[in-house]
């Protein structure tokens, strides 16, 4: 049942651009997928480790401006600057990491939005390397294998290679004994230290492999957009990738997906009436978390749950359905 | 020297500011874990306020008592309606908050546009003054003087009243608190209006210093975050001190290092995480 609808859901993606024959619908296909490379990045955080991340944009922000500088100011190719944008945001997401990982719970979220409000700022102000408020532009598509990627067909397939390779290495990881071991993180971490799992090291991993991917999904955004500027790594943008989550279902590898299609559609429908798209942004967050915390997978699943009973696992508890502080540091607190 | 002397006193006045902003936060965190997103929104809203009162022709006190009453009134609002309905589920709140700060922000730039406004401060504080022979702005000692007088009003509130027992009871032990007596419900609400007001009193009173503009609401409260980081979540002392040495680090990064001046500010932060991460005054972690 599920490898049936799943084959069905990447028949419709790869049929996509034929049936909806405007540039403008394959291209709406195209931000849809690399917004959902974001919140499943993202979601490996939230949802699996159960640590929620405020500042996941400047993942996209290090790896975008990384290869769009090496480009403009070494010459470099596509794919030299591409690995090497990779490899600056591991070691970025290793050392916040560091940081981070040092608290949990509402602690990390503040920190994670004061870590990305310092990419942020550097966008912003570090005017000789990143152009400051104008950003960097005039950047090109790659040309794998010679294929012309500036053709909107060509790049949502490309994009559509890139997303399925994450999604499906993505789902391999969280199932395997590894992934296991980060639920365990999750739910029970004094457990786990007391198994002899190393709670830290499994959730520094995580955090750098998160990085990373978002930094891939940074790479996805540079090349669409041809244009990087600090308005992408700001704090609502953040937020964005954090809403697809929740919206979606964190915990689940779908819901992130489902997510990012509901919030960017949300976007271009409001965007062609109304000019208040942050303040949309703001009451949908506040609607999702006071009627649906479990988002909207989970909602959907719990439904059907309704019709044939137990068949459907329980939403893997979504962090916002979590009362209140991590077992460890609530003992600390009290 | 000079040079020395007139960074300082301008550090003295972002810290005095900062502390408005930040010991709201630290106090509604230290009361009730949920670390609000929306207080950068809300100083925000305060500065916007003071302006149009200021537009309408109303003094600029009047203008602080509106901003200041406007901002916990919503404040107030919010915790009973939206904050209240999440229980004790902390991240649900948390990030309620930041849907309101968006639905603040934009609503802001909705009502007064994008273009940044320079707001006067009072006529009686423009102009200089002079002290050990240096000419330093009015306003900024006159922010340096309310801040330290709002911060001894705070401490006299949490340390000599029957209120301020019951919150610090709170604050330490809220079971134990409830268990005896303490009405944590109306608590909440009221430390909520009160750190929300105080958060709209920094806006204004900052507004003559740093002027009121789309995006001021996200660069304060990374600041905020800061500053209880490095002072200790729900500690009054730690948000005092905090915002001191960021004031200073602010001001004297923005003169000395332009480019890198926002990225300085956090230093501090990566520094007390790795040796204290309850930060310096901190009695609770979370």
């Amino acid at each position: 049942m599920k490898r049936a609808l799943l084959a069905v859901f990447i028949a419709v993606l790869l049929m996509l651009p034929l049936a909806t024959g405007g540039v403008y619908y394959t291209n709406l296909a195209s931000q849809i997928l690399i917004a959902a490379l974001f919140s499943l990045s993202l979601n490996l955080m939230v949802g699996f480790a159960g640590l929620t991340s405020l500042g996941h944009a400047g993942y996209l922000g290090l790896s975008a401006y990384a290869s769009a500088w090496l480009m403009t100011n070494l010459g470099w190719g596509h794919l030299e600057s591409a690995a090497a944008a990779l490899g600056i945001t591991a070691v970025a997401a290793g050392l916040f990491g560091l940081i981070a990982l040092r608290a949990a719970s509402i602690s990390f979220l503040m920190i994670t939005l004061a870590l990305g409000q310092i990419l942020w700022g550097l966008a912003y102000r570090w005017t000789g390397v990143t152009g400051g408020d104008n950003g960097i532009s005039s950047l090109t598509r790659p040309h794998p294998f010679g294929i012309d990627l500036g053709n909107p067909v060509n790049f949502y397939y490309f994009a559509l290679v890139v997303f399925l390779a994450v999604w499906g290495s993505i789902a391999m990881w969280v199932r395997s004994p590894f992934g296991a071991s980060i639920r365990g993180t999750r739910d029970q971490p004094r457990r786990m230290a007391a198994l002899g799992f190393d709670v830290w090291v499994i959730r520094w991993i995580t955090f750098v492999v998160s990085g990373v991917l978002g930094g891939v999904g940074g790479l996805m955004y540079v090349y669409y957009h041809q244009f990087i500027s600090p308005h992408s790594l700001s704090l609502a943008n953040s937020a964005e990738m954090l809403l697809m989550v929740i919206a979606g279902g964190a915990g689940t590898l779908s819901g992130p997906v489902v997510g990012a299609a509901l919030v960017l559609l949300l976007k271009n429908v409001a965007s062609a009436y109304v000019d208040r798209w942050v303040m949309l942004l703001g009451a949908v967050f506040i609607l999702i978390v006071m009627f649906l915390p479990g988002g909207i997978v989970a909602g959907v699943a719990r439904l059907g749950g309704m019709r044939r009973k137990a068949s459907v696992p329980v939403p893997a508890a979504a962090p916002v359905n979590k009362t209140d502080l991590r077992p460890e540091v609530a003992k600390e607190a009290s | 020297m000079n040079f020395w002397l007139i960074q300082s006193m301008n550090s003295l006045a972002m810290g005095g500011v900062l502390f408005m902003l930040a010991a709201g936060f630290s106090l509604i965190f230290g009361l009730m874990r949920v670390a609000n997103l929306s207080h950068g929104a809300y100083f925000m809203l305060g500065a916007y306020i003071g302006l149009h009162m200021l537009d309408l022709g109303f003094g600029f006190a009047t203008a602080a008592i509106a901003a200041t009453l406007g901002v916990g009134l919503l404040g107030g609002i919010v915790e009973r309606l939206i904050l209240r309905r999440l229980g004790n589920n902390t991240l649900s709140q948390v990030l309620a908050t930041l849907g309101i700060a968006f639905v603040i922000a934009d609503g802001s730039l909705w009502i007064w546009g994008g273009d940044p406004r320079p707001v006067s401060g009072p006529a009686f504080l423009s102009g200089g003054m002079q002290l050990f022979g240096l000419t330093f702005p009015k306003y900024r000692v006159a922010v340096v003087v309310f801040s330290i007088a709002v911060g001894l009003g705070l401490w006299l509130l949490l340390d000599k009243t029957r209120l301020g027992m019951m919150i610090r009871a709170s604050v330490d032990d809220r079971q134990m608190a409830q268990a005896v007596g303490v009405p944590a419900s109306r608590l909440f609400t009221v430390v909520f209006c009160l750190g929300t007001a105080l958060a709209g009193l920094g806006g204004v009173i900052a507004a003559p210093i740093l002027s009121v503009y789309p995006g001021l609401d996200a660069d304060m409260l990374p600041l905020a975050l800061v500053v209880v980081i490095l002072g200790g979540l729900g500690s009054l002392a730690g948000a005092f001190v905090g915002s001191f040495v960021i004031g200073f680090i602010y001001s004297f990064g923005q003169v000395l290092l332009p480019d890198l001046a926002y990225m300085i500010l956090f230093l501090p932060m990566v520094i007390i995480l790795a040796a204290r991460p309850r930060g310096l005054f901190g009695r609770i972690t979370a």
